[in-house]
């Protein structure tokens, strides 16, 4: 049975941890705003991207012009993830979540029989699939020097990305990353990224069949257009990702707060229930004493 | 007469810089300038980094720095979608400086064709610096 004191320390400490929950959650809300209007504001590029890039592909169509990152290796052996995931933690089951689909996918790659390579974006993914497939890494990137991700970020990810397909160190790439529902739901998603997969916006897009110019050729603008679309999709996954992870992390910082408010109560009524005992002891102690005299 | 407008949209991947209804922009196509006006026939270029100069329906000129992008023209709009794009009074020649470092760098480790790529790149940004910002 715990002291009066000892009870009386433990409530105090409890009570500063439920201030600095609070105060997380807050900074957490702060910051979820931002990031969701940076998510905002990013997507007009990449819905007008999207619907450029139908245009075009119906342009070029079947056309033996269209580049190798659209239509692949033609072969599916070589697997590359590209897991982003946050770089802090205490943020629920947000970075686990991510980790676990990333690793459901590399278990059933292995299991048919791929090669699997693994590209961590943020420090917590890495630090998660470390332990199971640490061969499989085979570079990382770290954000956490980074206090708003820009588009360079994205970008430079983007070429490593690119640069890699060019040595033909993988024939299909697939993104990792939490897309952002709401401040509770955040669905870890998966998208493959090359060979681009143009079908569900080239359907939508056919409205605008005008017939196009081209300044160079189609084939050119393709060329250009889809290293940049890579970019794009990895710059929308980040924002996806730091809104998700805010998110997250309020939510959890939010039942961190409610679960120490009810510890506190708890702590509190034993408290008192325990110097109600001491007081009522030391009356019946006195009055037996009285009474003995 | 009256100049008849269209939109005019100017996005970067961060965010949409500008959406108004212009008479009349120039976009540094990498074929060369060319000058859109309303009812331009439909047509896709890709960007070099350049100025992009809007003449707004109400008469101001406004002008901005792109790094390569594209741009979507069709008669009743044109969207430029800008890798980068900054407003010409908030460039400055260090911005301008870094990226050319930026550049070189990546020219160190690049193959045949992507040099040549990133050498002319590094060059049209030089001859940009010359233009925006006066020695």
């Amino acid at each position: 049975m715990p002291s009066l004191k000892d009870l009386k320390n433990r409530i105090a400490s409890v009570k500063a941890t439920q201030k600095i929950t609070k105060a997380m959650k807050m900074v957490a809300a702060a910051k979820l705003r931002r990031a969701q209007e940076a998510a905002e504001a990013a997507r007009p590029y990449s819905q007008r991207m999207a619907a450029v890039l139908a245009n075009i592909a119906q342009a070029v169509g079947a056309d033996d012009s269209a580049p190798a990152l659209m239509t692949g290796t033609g072969k599916d052996d070589t697997h590359l993830l590209v897991v982003c995931t946050a770089e802090r933690g205490l943020c629920g089951g947000f970075n686990s979540q991510i980790a676990r689909h990333a690793r459901d996918h590399v278990r059933k790659l292995l299991a048919a029989g791929k090669t699997v390579k693994i590209i961590c974006v943020g420090k917590k993914g890495f630090d998660i699939l470390r332990r199971e497939y640490a061969s499989l890494i085979i570079d990382r990137v770290d954000l956490r020097e980074v206090k708003k991700i820009g588009f360079e970020n994205a970008d430079q990810i983007g070429h490593k990305v690119i640069a890699l397909f060019e040595k033909g160190e993988f024939d299909v790439c697939t993104l990792f990353y939490s897309e952002f529902k709401s401040v509770i739901a955040q669905i870890p998603t998966a998208q493959q990224l090359i060979p681009a997969s143009a079908g569900p916006v080239a359907a939508e897009a056919s409205d605008a069949s005008a017939v196009y110019e081209y300044e160079p050729d189609a084939g050119a603008i393709l060329t250009d257009l889809i290293p940049r679309n890579i970019s794009v999709q990895i710059f929308r996954a980040l924002l996806e990702n730091v809104a998700g992870e805010m998110g997250a992390k309020m939510s959890a910082m939010d039942n961190a707060t409610r679960n120490a408010g009810e510890m506190i109560n708890k702590l509190t009524l034993n408290y008192n229930r325990q110097r109600q005992a001491q007081i009522t002891k030391e009356l019946i102690e006195i009055i037996s004493g009285a009474e003995a005299l | 007469m009256v100049m008849a407008d269209f939109n005019f949209e100017l996005v970067s991947p961060e965010r949409l810089l500008l959406s108004e209804k212009v008479t009349e922009v120039v976009i540094p196509a990498t074929e060369g300038e060319m000058t859109v006006m309303a009812n331009h026939a439909p047509t896709m270029t890709t960007i070099k980094p350049g100025v992009v100069s809007v003449k707004t329906a109400d008469g101001k000129t406004e002008r901005f720095v792109v790094f390569g992008g594209f741009a979507d023209i069709l008669p009743t709009g044109c969207t430029l979608l800008a890798e980068s794009a900054i407003h010409v009074d908030e460039l400055d020649r260090t911005v301008l400086e870094n990226r050319i470092d930026a550049v070189r760098a990546e020219l160190e480790g690049a193959g045949d064709e992507k040099k040549t790529r990133l050498e002319q790149f590094v060059a049209e940004l030089t001859k940009l610096g010359e233009i925006v910002i006066p020695a």
